[in-house]
């Protein structure tokens, strides 16, 4: 009986490092049906893991799969993936680092637009997952005296988000990931901070102007119009309030006017 | 409520899913499907695809679910895993069955996550009594949890732990004994699993308790080899079901009757009109099934 004792114990924990970690081998207890252990057969896992959140990381950044090839990509997903195991089996959420992650790749550095780009992506799946809300009726203003207008708070529509960016990320997006246009005309010198909606059940990116994107997220984090404006003049003297509020109302970023003053 | 108020369905169709053949739904085959409504007994889903929030996916398996009964499958639960189930994870999944009306629910024999790292595989687990106290207490949580009987699937696996001390079929047999769950016999999983722990799928099949299956999977799997030259299948589901897999469902049809059928095909996945001929080899073997019963009755 002393041989049923010294069976090792496999436990999740020292399996999950392994399947991470190749260099520790194929952990002992985990056999084929010699009861030895096997590596191909532990590999077949190793690969699941790692495949499948590569994959997982290539569906949801597919400009940035694009513009670094397939074969680039995969090792760079490889070397976020051994550093961030998702910790949600939702894979919609998985990824939320690989923007910072590019950013702080050293060998990229000669490409700063990349983590932009991801960010617009991630932006993106977000918005295209996100709830489901009737956008804000802009008749709803009018019972509004134009002179209050300017302490008015807005609630954001749940799938509007603003990306800032000094890049063209919208042109790199376009011509990468939807195959709209041709990658010589994309001007690297453009910035394109962008607005990203989604009234019904398509995700829309549209490009902002700095200053439309400034009162934005001003907006969107719960300031009045009134200071919104404000920040967005200081980046712009020809900023006209009811030129962009009518902007965002149209695209269907805004939900519904706050009742109460943020916490 | 009052005895005569029937709880109404949000769908136009009904829940119960038939004994006929079904199919993985997949996000490419619904503009397909909902033009042309095929002629199929149902779809399933991977509940972890419809976790989001709203938009497209939630609107396409809503107009889907009006037309087609579904059967929701899980592969995230972990109710295999050492640590306690994921509570939000678990109020997802309920939700989604309160949402969308499923006639059948599944998950795995499996383990994905420990501690904060999900591994998005379906990992094996030790049959030991340990795992087997762990896992009806999961079934147990998870069944009150979401109001219904769920459906528990045999799992593909590549290696065996050594420190295991039930077989896989006692193992399966003791916890639907224990909770009541039902099982979801993957057809394919099984000869991928007796094929690389050299075992005969016929006599696993043999002795697999049918009369607690509610629904059958099909798919197709990779060919390879281990470190020793052993085959290694791989349940890859990224191809037609093999030929060996249709010969070993004929036979447990032939055997036990007809029961709801699942089409598998989730990597490479194929036009639409290629997975409705795997469904439809399905249905020609439960008609013939169901034919040599009525022949057996008169």
């Amino acid at each position: 009986m002393a041989q049923v004792f010294a069976l090792p114990r496999l436990s999740a924990a020292d399996f999950g490092d392994a399947l991470i970690n190749p260099e520790l081998g194929t952990p002992e207890g985990a056999v084929g049906p010699d009861g030895l252990p096997d590596v191909k057969r532990f590999n077949v896992y190793r690969n699941n893991v790692i495949v499948s959140l590569c994959e997982a990381l290539g569906e949801t950044y597919p400009t940035i799969k694009a513009l670094l090839g397939d074969e680039y990509f995969a090792a760079l997903a490889r070397a976020f993936v051994a550093e961030h195991q998702p910790s949600n089996p939702v894979l919609i959420w998985y990824g939320e680092e690989f923007p910072s992650f590019l950013g702080a790749f050293p060998p990229l550095k000669a490409y700063p637009y990349l983590e932009d780009v991801a960010r617009l992506e991630w932006a993106w799946l977000q918005s295209y997952h996100a709830k489901d809300c009737e956008v804000f009726d802009p008749a709803a203003l009018a019972t509004i005296p134009p002179t209050d207008l300017g302490g008015v708070r807005f609630q954001r529509h749940p799938a509007a988000t603003i990306v800032a960016s000094e890049w063209p990320i919208w042109d790199l997006v376009k011509v990468n990931r939807f195959k709209d246009g041709e990658q010589s005309q994309i001007d690297l010198s453009v910035a394109q901070p962008v607005l990203i909606v989604r009234p019904e059940f398509d995700v829309d990116v549209r490009v902002l102007e700095p200053s439309h994107a400034t009162f934005g997220g001003a907006v969107f984090s719960g300031a009045t119009l009134g200071e919104a404006a404000e920040t967005a003049l200081e980046i712009d003297s020809g900023f006209t309030l009811a030129d962009c509020l009518s902007n965002f109302l149209s695209n269907g970023a805004l939900a519904g006017l706050q009742t109460k003053e943020p916490a | 409520m009052r005895s005569d108020e029937q709880p109404v369905s949000a769908f136009g169709t009904q829940a119960a899913v038939p004994n006929r053949p079904g199919a993985g739904l997949k996000a490419e085959h619904v503009a397909d499907i909902l033009q042309s409504h095929p002629d199929i007994g149902f779809f399933e889903v991977h509940a972890e695809n419809y976790m989001g929030s709203g938009g497209r996916p939630h609107q396409q398996l809503t107009a889907i679910r009006d037309i087609y009964p579904l059967s929701l499958h899980g592969v995230g639960l972990s109710i295999g895993g050492e640590n306690p189930l994921n509570k939000d994870h678990l109020a997802r999944l309920a939700e989604l069955n309160k949402r969308y009306e499923p006639g059948l629910f599944s998950e795995h024999l499996a383990w994905s996550t420990h501690e904060t790292t999900y591994y998005n595989d379906l990992l094996p687990v030790p049959y030991d009594q340990a795992t087997l106290i762990r896992v009806c207490d999961h079934i147990d949580e998870v069944q009150d949890v979401m109001g219904r009987q769920m459906l528990l699937e045999n799992p593909s696996t590549y290696i065996a732990y050594a420190q295991s001390t039930f077989s896989e079929l006692d193992f399966l047999i003791e916890i639907t004994r224990r909770t009541g769950c039902g099982l979801l016999l993957d057809v394919n999983n099984v000869y991928v699993s007796c094929t690389n722990q050299e075992q005969s799928p016929a006599a696993y099949l043999d002795e697999f308790p049918m009369q607690y299956v509610g629904e059958i999977h099909l798919g197709g799997h990779a060919p390879d080899m281990d470190e020793a030259g052993r085959p290694l299948l791989i349940d890859a589901h990224d191809r037609a079901v093999d030929d060996a897999v249709w010969a070993l469902y004929k036979d447990v049809i032939g055997m036990h009757g007809a029961l709801p059928t699942l089409i598998e095909w989730d990597n490479d996945v194929p036009a639409w009109p290629v997975l409705l001929r795997e469904a439809d080899a399905a249905q020609e073997i439960l008609r013939r099934a169901e034919n040599a019963d009525l022949k057996a009755v008169s």
